[in-house]
């Protein structure tokens, strides 16, 4: 009986790892394979000059030293993150009060389906597509300036796109618009989630909406948090294509509103997989340390706030 | 047990899917096209069609048709010369076309972002595995980078097609220079020649200058200090002078002294450096502005709200770009008119290669012959579609015609100018290099236009922006 019984699990198993074999292949096809050739590829120098193939040869650690000796990759770096930073700080901050808002019985807002799904919206529209709108927009003879012109408070058209921060604040408006929606229903899936005795209680002890928001709300809601908060920022890094058209590829004023993967996208224009496969290492690696001191600082200071139960979860 | 092998078969089938797919793509390199090609798919959608149905349907058979002629090119401009000048050609849809009984299949990417040469270049690169029938028979260059694909073997010499010098006598030099390999092999053809002009509104011309005749406004842009004179004199009647700095920029750029790249180092020529002395003092003056060509902004002034006076560009230009068929725009209303400007200069210019292995090459062989050498065909090119085609000739008679008159420039009859002007293209400065220095430099200047950066911080970028697309140089 006994033995019947173990052999079942053991067959039971071994289905388990069978069905598990498409995700492993996917896995190993398009992540790891592409992971592994791409370290390999950083150690040569690989690129086409017009149609003459130059390389592979290998060089070493030269790609890196390369990249890392004219310090732009840290230029790159940090248009990548302010421009992240621009975006996010105002996109949670207003993705809190939502979700807030949504998430509490007690204000009954009317036409709740409709406004989540309007916040949503902007993120169905392809982030190229939005980005030629705000190109359009924005262009030094566009609708925005003849209105500001119109309306008389400015007297000659502002080159949005000419100046270092209306551009990067164009672009962190860009992120914000598309992904705070996205964030709310995060943070209001959070929020729904939390124990309402926890609100009731709160309430009957006589505590403000206040002290309910910053002593309930937000310690129940770090897990979800700091999801968000590593999502945001590993997307942040990835940075690419609202930049990329709104400046043309050039990354201008002067680059300073080219990231990282605009960098690396120059590359691909002589298919210099060496210097390209260096850049996506780096980036890689930054992105991981990044990744851990998020996950590390706001993991060790939360944990005697958040109920061993959640943690589980 | 059954269904055990069943799941098992099934997961197995799934999987060498997955991996049949996974096996052809370049691994690192992967994602990066792909997002290439997304963005060219925004930028012109009716473009995606072709792009996306080439592939399979060059090898689909149209009936009566015993090869396929498969042309690769950017634009629809050699199309429509095609269907409409060549003799025979039946047009089938927006793609494909049928000559006696070859099927003729168009294969059209556009230049955004490079996507054009990066589709040819993979295209030309695998030709040798691809079937008969699907290979790339023949393929459109411009000048700024035909030496990139002239210089190498894959494009056939224009004498083992069989046509002879005596053919092509008739053609100016410089369309034969610009696509002959460093061995003096001659590896493409033109049918149009692209000398440039300066192109200023009549309008405009009366309201400051009190005439619109080609001659007496040419007295005002002879040359580039009057140019810059003429530009305050357009100012204070609230006229840009031009509609950005990069308008005039070939017109230096072709009168260079040397290459972009000498023994591997990056030159900037005097005559560049010219352009941006002078463009500076333009914009800080505000006479012009600095848009990218081809940008909405740019094309403001092709409209009689964009206030500009002049644009600097080639006959393609002036049929092809400036909105003709838009109501309400100046050269819909014949508002235009040409003059020869401050200099001299080309732009642009488009050139038939034939691919080396191709099956169709007799029918190449014709099609450059009809296209590029044909008086009667040719004559019939700058009626009908106002281009300068390249048959000498051709031209000094069309010139001489005092009936034939372009629309868009309200009736004159240019063509005296244009012939003058490329008699005189002189295109020993041509590297394979031009068309990523160009646009870089461009670019770059855009910064010191604007005042974000000083001259040499802009210089130290243009270097920077040339490196990345071509690593083997320096500066």
């Amino acid at each position: 009986m006994n033995r019947v019984k173990r052999g079942k699990v053991v067959r039971y198993n071994r289905w388990g790892y069978i069905f598990l074999i498409p995700f492993f292949a996917v896995y190993v096809v398009f992540q790891l394979i592409p992971l592994c050739s791409t370290i390999y590829n950083s150690f040569f120098e690989n690129y086409r000059s017009g149609l003459t193939q130059i390389g592979p040869n290998f060089v070493g650690l030269g790609n890196y030293q390369k990249l890392l000796s004219n310090g732009d990759i840290w230029q790159y770096f940090k248009n990548t993150m302010i421009m992240w930073i621009m975006g996010f700080v105002p996109q949670i901050l207003v993705s809190l009060l939502l979700g807030a808002w949504f998430s509490d019985p007690s204000l009954r807002l009317k036409g709740q389906r409709f406004f989540k799904t309007v916040i949503y919206l902007p993120n169905l529209i392809m982030a190229s597509a939005f980005s030629m709108l705000f190109f359009t927009l924005f262009a030094d003879t566009g609708p925005v300036n003849s209105i500001l012109i119109q309306t008389g408070v400015i007297s000659k058209a502002y080159k949005f796109m000419s100046h270092i921060w209306s551009t990067r604040t164009l672009v962190a408006f860009m992120n914000f618009i598309m992904w705070f929606g996205n964030t709310t229903i995060l943070l209001m899936a959070g929020m729904l989630g939390i124990d309402s005795s926890l609100y009731e209680a709160a309430q009957v002890d006589g505590a403000t909406a206040t002290q309910i928001f910053y002593r309930i709300t937000l310690p129940l809601l770090r897990p979800i948090l700091i999801y968000v908060m590593v999502t945001s920022l590993i997307g942040g890094l990835q940075m690419f294509d609202v930049p990329q058209i709104l400046t043309n590829g050039t990354g201008d004023p002067g680059r300073s509103s080219m990231t990282l993967i605009m960098f690396l996208n120059k590359h691909l224009y002589s298919k210099n997989y060496g210097m390209g496969g260096a850049l996506s290492v780096l980036l890689f690696i930054i992105t991981g340390v990044l990744s851990l001191i998020v996950f590390k600082f706001s993991g060790d200071s939360g944990k005697d706030q958040i109920p061993r139960r959640r943690r589980h979860d | 047990m059954n269904r055990k092998w069943f799941a098992l078969a099934l997961s197995a089938v799934m999987v060498s899917g997955l991996a049949a797919c996974g096996g052809s793509a370049a691994p690192a390199a992967s994602t990066a096209p792909a997002a290439e090609s997304t963005k060219t798919e925004s930028t012109a959608a009716e473009s995606t069609a072709a792009v996306e149905s080439a592939a399979p349907e060059s090898e689909v058979t149209v009936e009566g048709t015993t090869s396929t002629l498969n042309i690769y090119c950017w634009n629809e401009e050699f199309k429509t010369r095609l269907e409409d000048h060549y003799p025979g050609y039946e047009k089938i849809d927006a793609t494909h076309g049928k000559i006696g009984d070859v099927a003729v299949s168009f294969n059209i990417t556009p230049n955004t972002d490079n996507a054009y040469q990066n589709n040819l270049d993979t295209t030309l690169l695998n030709m040798d595995s691809a079937p008969a029938d699907s290979k790339i028979d023949m393929f459109l260059v411009e000048a700024d980078y035909a030496l990139k694909y002239v210089d190498t073997e894959y494009t056939m010499n224009v004498k083992d097609l069989g046509i002879t010098d005596e053919d092509i006598s008739k053609q100016y030099k410089y369309t034969q220079d610009i696509v002959t390999d460093s061995n003096g092999n001659l590896k493409g053809l033109s049918w149009q020649g692209c000398p440039g002009v300066l192109i200023y509104s009549r309008d405009v011309a009366k309201d400051v200058f009190g005439t619109d005749d080609p001659e007496a406004v040419q007295e005002y842009v002879k040359d580039w200090d009057t140019f810059a004179a003429t530009a305050d004199t357009l100012k204070e009647k609230g006229y840009q002078v031009m509609s950005s700095v990069n308008d005039s920029y070939r017109v230096f750029s072709n009168n260079v002294s040397g290459k972009w790249v000498q023994d591997g180092k990056i030159v900037v020529d005097p005559s560049i450096v010219n352009w941006v002395e002078d463009s500076k003092a333009l914009v800080d003056k505000e006479e012009t502005g600095t848009h990218a060509l081809w940008s909405d902004d740019w094309n403001k002034g092709f409209y009689p709200d964009g206030k500009v006076f002049c644009y600097f560009g080639p006959a393609w230009m002036i049929d092809f770009s400036m909105a003709a068929d838009t109501e309400g725009s100046i050269a819909n209303a014949g508002g235009w008119a040409a003059t020869v400007g401050p200099q001299g200069f080309f732009w642009g210019g488009t050139w038939i290669c034939a691919a080396k292995d191709t099956d169709n090459a007799d029918l190449i062989k014709d099609i450059m012959l009809k296209l590029t050498t044909d008086d009667e065909i040719m004559t019939d090119i700058v009626k009908q579609d106002n281009d300068f085609v390249n048959n000498k000739p051709v031209m000094e008679a069309m010139a001489q015609d005092e009936t034939y008159g372009d629309a868009v420039l309200g009736g004159q009859n240019a063509l005296a100018m244009f012939c003058e002007g490329a008699d005189k293209i002189d295109l020993s400065n041509l590297s394979s290099y031009d068309q990523g220095c160009n646009e870089e430099f461009q670019n770059a200047m855009k910064n010191y236009f604007e005042g974000g950066m000083s001259y040499e911080e802009a210089l130290d970028l243009f270097y920077k922006a040339v490196v990345e697309k071509y690593p083997e140089l320096t500066y």
